[in-house]
């Protein structure tokens, strides 16, 4: 392994190549990747997220799939919610609905409001939260954060981010307040589509935020989550194997590092963009299965962007974590007036967390909803152990 | 036949087969689990328990049974972290005894030896009861017992993978040496993995992916149990010694006698 950073692998790696490569994969190529199942393997992954693939393969993938998310996680889902903490944004991005372009009313959370926003979500079972914010670094910056992580510590025991990317030392200090993740999608490994559906502000900075993983890789946090959002770049494919290589590198670069891996597609939203490549539910399945292929300890989760039944369908194939009763508007969990402010994207599964609880049981899933404790992070939420502050070792 | 009894750290386990708790449908699967395979040591992670809100469904089914809690750390880093979990889960799972798992890297779950090491020390010395998760390296397992680790845990092969004992040449070399009970734990996939390790001598074994993944969990359960307990019993029998080619009737040496 190459002590490069990604961006240097990245920009050596031709897109064109790559697009024919998967293109012309052959039945061969794929029923060699579907028996090397060790995983890891570019060449494989690009032979499994081929269109002969698609055509042929895709029972057996899913089976493979199936068996080996099995074999490491059992029979078990974790619960995830997430709390929108912002929809303020300085960016200008064609297919978002917090885009600065939009006329929506903007809302940031105060410090009570987030916690009458904590206390209905711990009410409903959850542990784990990811605070969503829009990029707006003003006001909603690192020591925005920091509060929001102390404010938010007693109250669960696992905290990630999906928000701006920032630098290394804020990332440290972050990681301090109980930081566990941090979620940045690239949106598209595609430069000239990336410049296209980001117009303004500092997410047109691609490399920017490519490095990213490796700014928070370099200070040891726990979880990096990846991901494309389908339906900016029309050969979807190409845009996964990108993604794929992305990965690899991080698990070999930062070992103590767990990844997760996302899979967004494009919804309806107040955002302007026309120019909208819909991603098939087969195509879904395919890259799930293809990813778990490449990646058999890789987090999956499936949002609540997509409809009740597909999600039910796709939870045998590899997915590990779902998010239930999501709100994905400031305030939206509370009933106060602030949560008639605009969401990010359009919800299709509203079940609520009991539903989706019972639903998980129903099918002889263990829904899991604490797993990960403040401890681990050094934090005491329910005992009192002064000693604890000078126990461990150097 | 009654077999001797397992003791560790002064306490005795007349089944010398644990369990772990991750990956079951449901608990009501887990229990059933429990009570086929007659265990009387099982582990929770830390990160799993959830003892305050009441609602963990997991160590319910492990309060209600007369068997050993054995918390773990799984899912630390290093031996900073372990320790700080270790005293935690002594608070609120009220017992000092530990199973110590250091595995950083996500893939492999492959055990840290250096900070497993380090935490071991710490702990004996804050009064755990230390039973720590390491790889089938001979030196670490005496440098653990130096010290003073309750019991040693190998692998058998990486957690979850039901590849069995390909560590065995490895593990014949801890059992051996050892002065503390030597728990094969990770990677044991079927009965018959488990009674070759009993053979070996090990002191027990732990199970858990097996069980987990298996079609009828709890029948898996109780093959296992027997598994572990017919091992044992060929272990205590002394098994016949293995030759690659045949013994000449009329020794070679018969001319002295």
């Amino acid at each position: 392994m190459s002590s490069g950073s990604y961006l240097e692998l990245f920009s050596s790696t031709d897109w064109e190549h790559i697009s024919k490569l998967i293109e012309k994969a052959t039945r061969s190529d794929v029923e060699r990747a579907l028996l090397n199942s060790r995983g890891s393997d570019l060449s494989d992954f690009a032979a499994l997220v081929s269109p002969v693939a698609s055509e042929y393969y895709l029972n057996e993938m899913a089976k493979l799939s199936h068996d080996l998310t099995v074999q490491r996680f059992g029979s078990s889902i974790r619960l995830f919610a997430p709390m929108y903490l912002s929809n303020e944004c300085n960016n200008i991005c064609d297919y978002c609905g917090f885009s600065l372009g939009n006329k929506i009313k903007r809302k940031t959370l105060t410090d009570d409001e987030i916690i009458e926003e904590a206390k209905i979500l711990k009410n409903e079972g959850f542990s784990h939260v990811l605070l969503v914010t829009g990029e707006s670094s003003k006001n909603i910056n690192c020591s925005y954060f920091s509060k929001a992580l102390r404010i938010l510590r007693p109250y669960f025991s696992n905290l990630s981010m999906e928000v701006q990317p920032l630098e290394a030392v804020e990332y440290k200090k972050l990681i301090k307040d109980g930081l566990h993740g941090i979620f940045v999608y690239q949106e598209t490994y595609n430069t000239e589509s990336y410049a296209k559906h980001h117009l303004k502000g500092r997410k047109k900075n691609f490399n920017w935020r490519l490095e990213t993983p490796e700014r928070l890789g370099s200070v040891g946090i726990n979880k990096i989550g990846l991901g494309c959002l389908y339906g900016l770049t029309k050969d979807w494919r190409t845009d996964a194997y990108f993604a794929a290589q992305h990965l690899g590198f991080l698990e070999k670069k930062f070992w103590r590092t767990s990844f997760s891996m996302s899979f967004p597609r494009l919804r309806p939203c107040m955002g302007e963009s026309k120019s909208i490549f819909p991603l098939l539910d087969r195509d879904l399945v395919q890259l799930i299965c293809a990813f778990r292929i490449f990646s058999h300890e890789l987090e999956i989760s499936i949002s609540t962007r997509e409809s009740p039944s597909l999600r039910e369908n796709l939870l045998p194939l590899g997915v590990t974590t779902m998010s239930a009763g999501s709100k994905t508007n400031p305030g939206g969990y509370g009933s106060s007036e602030s949560s008639q402010s605009l969401e990010q994207f359009e919800v299709s599964d509203d079940r609520s967390p009991t539903e989706i609880e019972k639903l998980l049981r129903s099918k002889g899933y263990d829904p899991v909803w604490k797993d990960w404790d403040s401890s681990y992070d050094k934090f005491s939420m329910n005992y009192n152990l002064t000693e604890l502050d000078t126990a461990g070792v150097s | 036949m009654k077999l001797s009894s397992l003791e560790i750290a002064g306490e005795n386990f007349e089944s010398r087969l644990f369990l772990g708790t991750g990956k079951f449908s449901s608990s009501e699967s887990l229990a059933q689990v429990i009570d086929a395979s007659e265990s009387q040591m099982v582990t929770v992670a830390m990160k799993r328990a959830d003892p305050v809100s009441g609602k963990d469904s997991i160590l319910k089914v492990l309060t209600t049974r007369d068997i050993k809690i054995l918390p773990n750390t799984s899912g630390v880093r290093n031996a900073d972290e372990a320790i700080f979990v270790a005293k935690i889960a002594r608070e609120a799972l009220g017992t000092n005894w530990l199973k110590l798992e250091i595995h950083p890297d996500p893939k492999y779950l492959m055990p840290d030896p250096v900070e497993t090491l380090i935490a071991t020390e710490q702990l004996v010395k804050d009064g755990f009861v230390v039973l720590p998760y390491c790889h089938a390296d001979p030196v670490l397992c005496k440098r653990l017992e130096d010290v003073g680790s309750h019991a040693v845990m190998p692998l058998g092969s990486p957690i979850g993978s039901n590849q069995g004992l390909q560590s065995k040449e490895f593990l014949k070399i801890i059992i051996e040496q050892a002065n503390v009970p030597v728990i094969v734990d990770a990677g044991i996939g079927c009965p018959s993995q488990a009674n070759e390790a009993m053979e070996m001598g090990a002191a027990a074994v732990l199970v858990n992916t097996a069980l987990a993944s298996s079609r009828n969990p709890e029948m898996m359960a109780e093959a296992f149990k027997n598994g572990v307990v017919s091992g044992r019993m060929a272990y205590m029998a002394g098994l016949g010694s293995v030759s690659h080619t045949a013994q000449a009737t009329s020794p070679l040496t018969k001319f002295l006698d």
